[in-house]
């Protein structure tokens, strides 16, 4: 009888020999190819920016103009900030005002700077069932739940509960509204918190034919088949999405010139117009709108 | 019920096409998840000896430890290895985190109770006279633990395949100590759980798929190894 423990070992050493040299596609050698000096910046994003496609695609412009690695790492928020704080990136894209000021007033971040902004949907059946259609979003909120209360077999809304901008956004709206989040909360008849990121509780929404809060970019990449946007106006539902760069006195390695240099291509000439070019493949039309005025459309 | 025969479909057109970004993202899927079973085997296997064939007092509470440790949710294990190698963590200096290797660092102690304990419960089950046997025969103590781990070679592997199996299903460690960097340490977990949140679900599926069928040919291979043994 053969060595057979000898025999799964060299195999997993031939595996193991193999596997380095045969599967270092794409993204390593590419990283070979590149100049030595080539540094990594380490870019943590709110997940509907991520989700909606846009950063991937700047990636590819950025990374020609600067002898530079974009690592991109979406994730929520909150763990986004967290990550901020730690050193762990050099550069955060978020949309939560509060939260960013914090940030900056706390030391963790030295430079904010919005780049792009579109606005919140409401979105709902398309029957609209509480008829919210084209309301001011603190009367639509005010005016679902009312109805809710009235019927909350029908109509529903369906809230990330996950600390995501979306859902501080949510709550400044009820809050807007004149009622206490809390008791909304409490209301878990017609008010359902997934605790899940925007593509996942869109899914929701859809199948539970309910209301819910959603960023431009998320609802038009994601293909609802029973959602319609009702609310999209009012200043409660405007969308800036801004970058941050970590404060680079707080930690040790920090790229912050790349970071600075990130930002200022984002509000480019360049930058701006391709944010405005920028399309989903799902649907042709624009996702987000420069702050620049004039460039881009 | 129409997402799953176009998931199959849209399986086999991505691995027909050779197409470019799931092979690349499926073989740093099979990198990551060998390297770290591989490691965790060669830490594993004697260490496992060394506590089988030991008769102190608190072998059995030792036992019951690593059994429990089976539980261990994915996401606590990447947490663990991010405040270790987060830049304010202990070794943040090595500049580990968001890289493959934070990955396999995370999936060997994911998964290093799994062979621990099953090994070990293979090696208990071997017969006491194939150990007399070898210490009759003169044997020394490493070469005793030699044997037997070739007699129970069988649940080695066994366990091998399950260690394996978990590594490479996992998606909790590796989206929170490996970020899912697209091209860097995007592996098909993440890429599934990434697509499921985009609302792609035939491609999350399809992505699913593929992932079954790279374990399924790693365990045919481990099989014709078993099988060889014969």
């Amino acid at each position: 009888m053969k060595n057979v423990l000898q025999m799964a070992i060299s195999a997993a050493a031939v595996l193991a020999g193999i596997f380095p040299l045969a599967c270092q596609p794409a993204g390593n050698r590419q990283r070979q190819d590149v100049p030595e000096r080539r540094s990594v910046l380490r870019l943590a994003t709110t997940t509907s920016l991520y989700d909606a496609g846009i950063l991937d695609y700047l990636k590819v412009f950025f990374e020609k103009k600067y002898p530079v690695r974009l690592d991109i790492i979406s994730c929520g928020t909150g763990i986004a900030i967290e990550y901020g704080k730690r050193g762990d990136v050099d550069i955060l894209t978020l949309h939560d005002l509060e939260l960013e000021e914090m940030f900056i007033k706390e030391k963790h971040g030295i430079r904010r700077q919005p780049f792009a902004y579109n606005y919140f949907l409401i979105v709902g059946p398309p029957e609209d069932p509480a008829g919210i259609k084209n309301l001011e979003p603190a009367d639509a909120f005010a005016k679902i739940k009312s109805e809710a209360e009235k019927n909350p077999e029908r109509i529903k809304f369906v809230s990330r509960g996950d600390n995501s901008g979306t859902y501080f956004r949510e709550r400044a709206i009820w809050e807007k509204a004149g009622f206490d989040f809390r008791n909304i909360q409490k209301a878990s008849r017609w008010h359902i918190e997934t605790g899940r990121g925007m593509g996942s509780t869109l899914m929701m929404a859809d199948e539970m034919l309910a209301y819910t809060l959603t960023d431009r970019g998320t609802f038009l990449a994601y293909k609802c088949h029973n959602l319609a946007p009702l609310c999209s106006e009012g200043s409660q539902l405007l969308n800036m999405y801004s970058a941050i760069a970590v404060n680079p006195k707080k930690h040790q390695r920090i790229n912050y010139e790349m970071a600075e240099k990130f930002i200022e291509f984002l509000i480019s000439e360049e930058g701006q117009r391709l944010i405005g070019e920028y399309r989903v493949s799902s649907s042709d039309q624009q996702i987000f709108i420069p702050v620049h005025k004039g460039t881009g459309k | 019920m129409k997402e799953l025969a176009g998931a199959f479909a849209k399986a086999a057109q991505l691995i027909i096409t050779f197409d470019p970004q799931v092979l690349e993202v499926t073989f740093r899927t099979l990198r990551i998840s060998l390297t770290s079973t591989i490691i965790a085997g060669l830490l594993c296997l004697p260490f496992a000896g060394i506590i089988s064939f030991s008769n102190h007092s608190g072998k059995r509470a030792f036992i019951s430890f690593i059994q429990t440790l089976y539980s261990l949710p994915t996401i606590c294990v990447g947490l663990l290895v991010f405040i270790l190698f987060s830049r304010s963590g202990p070794f943040g200096n090595a500049g580990i985190l968001f890289t493959p290797s934070a990955m396999v660092i995370a999936q060997i102690i994911l998964i290093s109770p799994i062979l621990l304990g099953l090994t070990i419960s293979g090696l208990s089950s071997v017969d006491k006279p194939v150990k007399d046997t070898a210490v009759s025969l003169g044997a020394s103590r490493a070469q005793v633990i030699w044997t037997v781990i070739k007699e129970a070679r069988f649940s080695v592997i066994s366990g091998i395949t399950m260690g394996f199996g978990r590594a490479i299903s996992e998606v909790g460690c590796a989206i929170i100590v490996g970020g899912n960097i697209k091209g860097f340490t995007r592996i098909l977990t993440t890429s599934i759980a990434l697509e499921t949140q985009r609302g792609e679900l035939e491609l999350a599926l399809a992505l699913g798929i593929i992932l079954l069928t790279m374990a399924l040919i790693i365990n045919l291979a481990l099989s014709i190894v078993e099988e060889k043994s014969r």
